[in-house]
């Protein structure tokens, strides 16, 4: 099954290489791994997007808690959260092409953000749902590169978000 | 608020010393964290330490390889339960540690290793004795440190020593670049740490403690199975009460012999691959001897209902098929590490607690609340299997026939020294108080069965990592530790070979630790898997000389001249007792060669991944 894990970290050397180890050394699975600095510049908050069943996942949680420079490890399996991924690609396209690519664009309200005689690079925002259909359309055109953030994730915070609404 | 802030300042204002290199600062550190000795190599980039070493009130003790340096570091730390401390200087010095880390890591040993780094400006350009050693310890430290800021040292010392000797204990790596060992600093000694990711302080809770007591009341087998973390805890003390007052016999694990006396009626010993017959029974249930078993084997007496296991980690070499360990018991686990619950075998009752906490606690609500149990039946069950299946051996025609001691013994061979006599001997003759270390292999396996442990940190034994060479310099550790005491390396010849250099520090440094060879002329334990799995074809197992197997190789006698040691070789039982009594009278180091056949077998024996029900144990 898969888990994103979010994990906050301090800003320490090495502390990306300590947890990415710890996932080669103990045999588990990064699908996506991403980081970078919270509100709190001595922090860093890493989505990482990890396959396995319960018991590696308990584990996984555990050992991470284990690093000194681990602050929290949240797993997000249950609970309720919001996670995009940002996508750049860059399709194929020639004249007859160009105008469905774009209007595909549209619709899933992406971003073209270079524009060359053979080929369109779109920047697409979303959460993974929506970037993987898009992707999945694109493949039809020819996609030349590619290249993802992989997931970022923040938990919804039901009590916040029930205070919003009252106001 | 504001006057608890001003309280609290004055005690912990941080010491602010006068202007010193980095190097001073780090020793200056250490000696605020009471060190005593260090194990230190130097180097080209370590030199610095040494040199403020030499006006520092530590002792600073050379090893004569660093890998000796870090067993030693470990055998103090084994046997004092502080952090041992151990230095090298960068590259093949920093390499050769990395054996004694990994072992602390496995052992759950506290350990500050210091090395020497190049210069930050030479870090990534492959200089002269470069080797990224942050990096290449990552997966075998509990936590590690390369320190780029001069100013950076005294926090980082203070909190390498807590995080090695905090929780469950462990190996921190502080890797210096020699220009910062060099830089000059006032330095600013802090006296709180600041560790936002790192939490120690783990405590079971009553209702937990209560859910145990009602498993305890319920219960008709219950069996404590105990480890290392009791040991580290420093809850023997608690563990004995608790055992005692409920009287739940209790079994170890090798990393756990000495947290309960095996001398107690209780006591059942150590389990595992090579446990007792009786300790593995009474965990996982009683089997027919192999030859008369059926299929599927059918089990002719119940194991443990409950079994309480406290400080330990499930180790293979302790539950071999882990479905088949303990399978009709509940499990209570408590452990101070989150991480060791459910990770080789799941509990039924998961504790996370410190265990000398979680143990107080119980005794103190038993003396609230008295439970009175009766376990007699379980008790004559247990006794019954101590009758049935003690540890034994005897001298078998097999060996007395045998080449290899025909070779040796010449017409003696009624004679022959089996190395359980030996060290059944040695148990003897020291009342069960010496400390005792080993190498790894079958000597370490007899070591553990035939001398009984009476306390903690009496046996120091690479359990985990199984790093043969680890006795003799672990042995110089735990002597500098405890002088007063008698401390022996029983070893095998395979493993003290390893480490045979460290002659030289015994000598030097006048660490009167003694070592007994268990010579077999082989890699003994290997041997045995050989005639149990391989059909005896040996695969360089024998460490003699091909060309003349007549005579004993290495001669360890002459070996030990070179080193000025007092050594001596004893081939025949009639001399054993004499030869032992004189190391043990020796106030020098000493070195006591015993020449022993390699045809023993250790027993019982589970092989790796069988279950109880496949142990062999008849001789």
């Amino acid at each position: 099954m898969r888990h994103t894990i979010s994990v906050l970290v301090e800003n320490k050397f090495g502390v990306l290489t300590r947890v990415a180890g710890l996932f080669s050394g103990r045999g588990y699975n990064i699908d996506t791994l991403n980081v970078g600095p919270t509100e709190d510049p001595e922090t860093s908050r890493m989505t990482i997007v990890t396959r396995g069943d319960d018991a590696t996942l308990e584990q996984i949680v555990k050992q991470l808690q284990k690093l000194a420079n681990v602050l929290k490890v949240q797993d997000y399996g249950a609970e309720d959260y919001i996670d995009r991924e940002l996508v750049m690609i860059k399709v194929a396209v020639d004249s007859k092409s160009r105008s469905e690519v774009m209007q595909i664009t549209d619709i899933f309200r992406a971003k073209i953000v270079d524009v060359q005689p053979t080929s369109l690079t779109i920047e697409v925002t979303g959460n993974e749902s929506k970037v993987e259909k898009f992707l999945d359309l694109m493949k039809t055109f020819g996609v030349l590169d590619l290249t993802r953030t992989g997931k970022v994730a923040l938990p919804r915070e039901k009590a916040h978000a029930a205070q919003n609404l009252a106001q | 608020m504001v006057s608890d802030k001003k309280a609290a300042a004055s005690p912990t204002r941080p010491e602010v010393g006068p202007a010193m290199s980095g190097s001073e600062i780090l020793i200056a550190c250490l000696e605020r964290e009471g060190v005593e000795a260090i194990f230190a190599y130097p180097g080209g980039a370590s030199m610095e330490f040494h040199q403020a070493l030499t006006r520092s009130t530590i002792r600073t003790i050379l090893p004569r390889h660093e890998q000796g340096g870090s067993f030693a570091a470990e055998g103090y730390a084994r046997a004092t339960g502080r952090a041992g401390v151990c230095m090298a200087t960068s590259g093949p010095g920093a390499t050769n540690l990395v054996t004694g880390i990994a072992d602390a890591f496995m052992d759950s040993i506290p350990l500050v290793v210091v090395t020497g780094q190049v210069p930050q400006a030479m870090i990534g350009k492959g200089g002269f004795q470069e080797t990224d050693f942050f990096g290449m310890t990552l997966p075998i430290v509990k936590h590690s440190y390369l320190v780029t800021d001069v100013n950076d040292i005294p926090r980082v010392i203070k909190e390498a020593f807590y995080i090695a000797q905090s929780g469950r204990p462990g190996p921190v790596v502080v890797d210096v670049p020699k220009n910062i060992q060099q830089a000059r600093t006032q330095p600013v000694f802090p006296r709180e740490l600041n560790l936002r990711g790192y939490g120690a302080d783990r405590r079971a809770t009553d209702v937990e403690l209560n859910e145990i007591l009602g498993l305890i009341a319920k219960a008709e087998r219950p069996v404590l199975y105990v480890g290392g973390g009791v040991i580290s805890g420093n809850a023997s003390e608690a563990l004995r009460q608790f055992a005692e007052r409920l009287q739940i016999p209790v079994t170890t694990t090798i990393m756990g012999c000495g947290a309960f006396p095996e001398t107690h009626p209780l006591s059942l010993r150590w389990l595992g691959m090579h446990g007792t017959a009786y300790a593995n029974w009474a965990v996982s249930g009683e089997f027919p001897p192999k030859s008369e078993q059926t299929d599927p084997p059918q089990k002719i007496a119940q194991g443990a209902d409950l079994l309480l296991a406290f400080g330990v980690r499930f180790d293979d070499r302790v539950t071999g098929n882990v479905a088949k360990f303990c399978e009709t018991g509940t499990i209570v686990h408590i452990d101070i590490d989150p991480s060791e619950i459910n990770k080789n075998k799941p509990a039924n009752l998961p504790i996370v607690s410190d265990i000398k906490f979680a143990l107080e606690s119980l005794n103190a609500i038993l003396d609230r609340q008295p439970l009175v149990r009766d376990f007699s039946a379980w008790h004559q069950q247990i006794a019954a299997w101590k009758a049935k299946a003690p540890l034994s051996y005897r001298v078998t025609q097999e060996v007395v026939t045998s080449q290899h001691m025909q070779d040796h013994l010449a017409g003696k061979e009624s004679e022959v020294i089996l190395p359980q006599m030996a060290i059944e001997m040695l148990y003897e003759l020291t009342k069960g108080d010496a400390i005792i270390t080993t190498g790894v292999g079958q000597h370490q396996m007899w070591a553990a069965q035939y001398y009984q442990y009476k306390f903690p940190r009496q046996l120091l034994t690479s359990a985990g990592l199984g790093a043969m060479g680890y006795g003799y310099p672990a042995a110089l550790g735990a002597k500098v530790a405890c002088p007063d005491r008698q401390v022996i390396d029983i070893d095998g010849d395979g493993s003290f070979l390893m480490n045979v250099q460290e002659l030289a520090t015994a000598h030097i440094e006048k660490i009167a630790a003694k070592v007994m060879i268990l010579n077999n002329q082989h890699l003994g334990m290997v041997v045995q898997w050989e005639d149990r799995f391989y059909q005896g074809n040996r695969g360089n197992t024998y460490l003699g000389d091909p060309e003349n197997m007549k005579q004993i190789y290495p001669d360890y006698i002459t070996i030990a001249k070179g080193f000025n040691v007092p050594a001596e070789r004893v081939m025949f039982k009639k001399d054993l007792r004499a030869a032992l009594q004189r190391m043990l009278d020796s106030d020098q180091p000493y070195l006591l060669d015993i020449i022993v056949p390699y045809t023993e077998h250790v027993l019982p024996f589970i092989p790796a991944n069988r279950s109880v029900a496949e142990m062999i144990w008849k001789a």
